[in-house]
């Protein structure tokens, strides 16, 4: 008693003594019954109650007997209070009778087709039925039937007939993700989920419904009749495509991942994931590299050996050292680009490094050096829930960052927080966060911030597209200084995070370290077994750089990894860049048009095939383990490694390890960062009728390479249109739903348009949908002026 | 000699014997029947008209314990189905060097598909042919039987299947099932 008195004691008045099956109950005040009971080791039978979700009462499963109430009472929705006398199924026939009879009631319209039921095996009505179900149906009339499934959208399908109508789904789209595109219509026998017929359900968090259906009644087409719980083989994972950072559960089945699911983690993710993160892993299938693909002196690429492979490779870079620029893709894990910041250093003898393979500018690998590095831990989940202020710049947290958007919309629905977004208009994203728009031209990002009224102690989001306008990021560093405020950069990928910690930056070495200070070289070297005078002093290159200095003749020889060439800010570019450089060598899991081109194109393994972690945007580790193991596939840092040794250099095995206990051994620097950057901002370009300014982003569906081969999630992508203002579309005699052309120099889009409330002389596009291709077919980033004309059908 | 007696009853009874019916089969050259309800090769069957009783839901793997089964449904395409309702048995597989014979698999089946059959010859030189696949396990088409893949008849539901009244293939269904045997031999 004394060793918990302390806690008690604080929190006694917020504590109520209750009696659950004879059995006195402490619990906090508030606390359901059905979570009491469950605390106590009784399990309640539910259907509708979820612990995320506000309570509804609406499959009455949970029926107890309470003292001094005349009928039984659903305990998913009745907090217990001080005194109250509470008997579950456990000790009270009336409650067993009672939820015996609403189980009849749930199963008389049920179709009891378990065997073709993707649910059968793990349904809680299926379990249920056979705890508190009775062994034979009394019921011998036809039951209500529905024609089935229906097509919820591409990804979501919907069989009326196995509805429990718990309204799990149709709460989770309304409170959850704010996307109600389903409702229960109809009353009585007839109740049934529906969904307007010209509107599917294309929410980014809709695959949520599916997981959280006590039936069968929701199932998602890519899953459709693949397999059973018990074929499953399931391992927690991380998912790996933004910098979220959510916890997933990988099912695979004969080394072939089936399904993903979120697996609750209060911290990160809590219960739920978006679309893409569930069901975007048919990449890890399609296109994937075997066997080491060396191009002989006759022009022709051939499978190799390993060794044979190795050593072609290392020949290649010994006869450019010195000249060799690196070039990641951000989808790295952590362990990997810390092996490629070493091999770079050591290996190649070059600070030409840079994992920011989208659009990116000097000023910002300053700020990341300066302002992200070693700040892990600056602005957490938590934070943006109980936030008071916060300022998104350039960040569109719905289509960049899924998980931060729903811990933003959870905090709005609370109703205390007050957000105000620097953006072109108000997306539907930010309009379900209750944000208020600062109506921005892309380039006057810095003059807006600076003329902006900013409460203390805000917290301000930061979007990887700040580098696309000068000034911004400095801006940024200026406002949060003088407001006091907390400031946390958020990228869209996984990787981009981890790589900025280890130094995958022309600027950086592991740890915040600065490759221009000695202590910090020295400090490095200490740990990779060198002096600190062997690390190159001198600023490498940025990725700009590399492939300017590549196409001038200076670089001789590119290593590329885990990289897709139309990401690149400038596909064009890289692809002469890479066509001038006499030896390239590529890394990744996928053939496609730049392991064609390269001199050597080694395979390597992707998630789920290796152990790693990813630092979500927090800066919080997220690491996973190996899933599938009969693969024979090698994480880049053991090919480099195999490399390295074939230069006659020691790197060790890298094995995950040996790299993870290297990673903790660099601690945190003392000495000076990199100086914060203070570039001034110019003013948005100017336009004229015929032009405007390009904002673009990339949306969460897109057509991006890891999301290659599901059609059905591409089904759900947002409607591909440009957006523009009602002046704009009029000065440059425009109409709604009509085609405009948006073209440069380089090339052209025609797109649909839809003109809304947005500030004038700007065209939105989305970056990478259909025939919107941004950076392949323009070459364009946001604040360009493009040229806007009627596009003819 | 006190031994004799003892020995001319054994011998009594060896040449008793020489009298009595012989057990001693004379396999494989002449082969018993076995009984009704023994053990032996397992079968899928088929509805009247030709469709697949399996609908590919895994009951058998999950009941065999000997994990001797494995099974992957598939989504049936309208017009192009091989069994009635939404989900068939697109691959099935019995490794017999595992099956112990125990016939939980054809008491877990929920649609009749899967029952045993008296075939017991059960041998082979290699352990890959032991893997039997859906083409070596489903029954054969029998007169007024079309090979899937087609339609269900007509104005039929897969209920109407489970309540037996289908009764064979109809016109329809044999014309889709030369239809389809053509586009096979085009290709």
């Amino acid at each position: 008693m004394t060793l918990t008195s302390d806690n008690k004691q604080t929190n006694t008045e917020n504590q109520i003594t209750a009696t659950i099956d004879g059995i006195q109950v402490q619990v906090p005040k508030g606390t359901l019954i059905i979570r009491a009971a469950e605390r106590m080791g009784t399990f309640v039978p539910r259907f509708c109650d979820h612990p995320s979700l506000a309570p509804v009462a609406a499959c009455r499963m949970c029926l107890v007997e309470i003292e001094g109430m005349p009928k039984p009472q659903p305990s998913c929705a009745i907090p217990l209070t001080e005194g109250m006398v509470v008997k579950t199924q456990m000790t009270s026939e009336v409650a067993e009778k009672a939820q015996a009879g609403v189980m009849e009631f749930l199963l008389i319209n049920h179709p009891l087709d378990c065997p073709v039921c993707d649910k059968g095996g793990e349904c809680p009505l299926q379990n249920q039925a056979m705890t508190a179900g009775r062994a034979e149906s009394r019921f011998d009339i036809e039951k209500r039937t529905f024609p089935k499934p229906i097509e919820l959208s591409t990804e979501i399908l919907l069989d009326r007939e196995r509805c429990v109508e718990c309204a799990r789904c149709t709460r989770f789209s309304e409170e959850i993700a704010g996307d109600p595109f389903i409702e229960l219509l109809e009353r009585g026998a007839k109740q049934q989920v529906g969904i307007a017929t010209d509107e599917p359900f294309n929410s980014y968090f809709s695959g949520n419904t599916v997981q959280i259906c006590p039936v069968g009644a929701l199932t998602s087409s890519s899953y459709r009749f693949r397999s059973r719980p018990f074929d499953l083989v399931s391992v927690p994972t991380t998912c790996e495509h933004c910098a979220s950072g959510c916890s997933l559960r990988t099912d695979y089945r004969r080394e072939t991942v089936m399904r993903r699911l979120a697996w609750e983690d209060p911290a990160v993710n809590e219960d739920w994931n978006c679309d893409k993160g569930r069901f975007a892993f048919s990449y890890l299938k399609t296109n994937r590299l075997t066997q080491p693909k060396v191009r002989t002196k006759d022009g022709n690429q051939v499978d190799a050996l390993w060794p044979d492979a190795i050593d072609f490779a290392a020949k290649g870079l010994k006869d450019a050292k010195g000249k060799v620029g690196v070039l990641l893709g951000g989808r790295l894990t952590l362990e990997d680009a810390y092996a490629y910041s070493k091999f770079a250093r050591l290996a190649l003898e070059t600070n030409d490094i840079d994992f920011r393979n989208r659009v990116n500018s000097a000023e910002e690998q300053d700020f990341l050096g300066s302002v992200v590095a070693g700040s892990a831990g600056t602005v957490t989940y938590a934070d943006l829930e109980k936030a008071q202020n916060v300022l998104l710049v350039n960040f569109e947290p719905e289509e960049e960052s899924p998980i931060v958007f729903l811990r933003l919309r959870k905090a709005a629905e609370k109703g205390q927080i007050n957000i105000i977004a620097i953006a072109p208009y108000l997306s539907r994203g930010l309009e379900k966060i209750n944000a208020e728009v600062v109506a921005t031209k892309p380039g006057d990002e810095a003059k807006v911030l600076r003329g902006l009224e900013i409460a203390q102690d805000s917290i301000i989001l930061v979007g990887e597209r700040a580098a696309a306008t000068e000034g911004t990021l400095s801006a940024v560093i200026e406002v949060a200084e003088k407001t006091n405020s907390k400031l946390s950069w958020i990228p869209r990928r996984a990787g981009e995070r981890g790589a900025v910690e280890v130094g995958a930056l022309p600027n950086l070495l592991p740890g915040a370290r600065p490759v221009t200070e000695s202590s910090a070289r020295s400090e490095v070297g200490a740990i990779w077994g060198v002096n600190g005078s062997d690390i190159p002093s001198k600023p490498g290159r940025n990725h700009a750089e590399i492939i300017q200095a590549a196409i001038n003749g200076e670089l001789k020889a590119l290593v590329i990894a885990g990289l897709d060439v139309l990401d690149a800010p400038d596909p064009q570019a890289l692809g002469l860049a890479i066509n001038s450089v006499d030896f390239v060598i590529t890394l990744g899991i996928q053939e496609n048009s730049l392991t064609r081109y390269a001199n050597v194109s080694l395979p390597v393994a992707p998630v789920t095939e290796k152990s790693g972690t990813f630092i979500n945007w927090e800066g919080r580790p997220r690491p996973f383990g190996r899933a599938i193991t009969s693969t024979n596939a090698l994480t880049d840092a053991r090919v480099l490694a195999m490399i390295a040794e074939s230069l006659g250099l020691d790197f060790g095995l890298q094995t995950i390890e040996e790299l993870r206990q290297e990673l903790s051994s660099f601690g945190s620097w003392n000495g000076n960062k990199l100086v914060k950057p203070t570039v001034t901002a110019k003013d948005s370009a100017k336009t004229s009728v015929g032009n405007a300014i390009l904002s673009t982003w990339n949306l969460l569906l897109d057509d991006g390479a890891l999301q290659k081969g599901e059609e059905h999630l591409a089904g759900t992508q947002r409607p591909v249109v440009a957006h523009m203002s009602e002046k704009t579309a009029t000065d440059n005699k425009l109409e709604n739903e009509e085609k405009v052309i948006i073209s440069n120099s380089r090339g052209s889009i025609t797109i649909k348009l839809e003109i809304i409330e947005m500030v004038n002389d700007v065209v939105w596009i989305p970056s990478n949908n259909h025939d919107s291709k941004v950076k392949s077919k323009l070459g364009a980033k946001e604040g360009d002026v493009v040229t806007i004309k009627k596009g003819s059908f | 000699m006190a031994e004799l007696p003892q020995m001319m009853r054994a011998f009594g009874t060896t040449f008793l014997s020489m009298f009595r019916k012989v057990t001693t089969e004379q396999y494989p050259e002449e082969k018993v029947p076995t009984q009704a309800r023994f053990h032996g090769r397992h079968q899928l069957n088929r509805h009247p008209d030709g469709l697949e009783k399996c609908v590919g839901c895994e009951l058998c793997a999950w009941a065999c314990p000997a994990d001797a089964i494995y099974v992957e449904g598939a989504s049936n395409d309208e017009g192009d189905r091989f069994s009635p309702g939404e989900r068939y048995g697109r691959v099935y597989q019995i490794n017999y060097l595992r099956c112990i014979g125990c016939g939980l698999c054809i008491e877990a089946c929920p649609t009749r598909a899967l029952t045993m059959t008296n075939e017991y010859e059960l041998a082979d030189n290699s352990r890959t042919k032991l893997i039997y696949e859906k083409d070596d396990l489903l029954a054969p088409i029998l007169p007024g039987m079309a090979q899937p893949p087609h339609s269900m008849i007509d104005d039929y539901v897969a209920q109407d299947y489970y309540d037996g009244k289908v009764k064979g293939a109809s016109a329809e269904q044999f014309a889709e099932a030369e239809i389809y045997k053509q586009k096979g031999q085009g290709a």
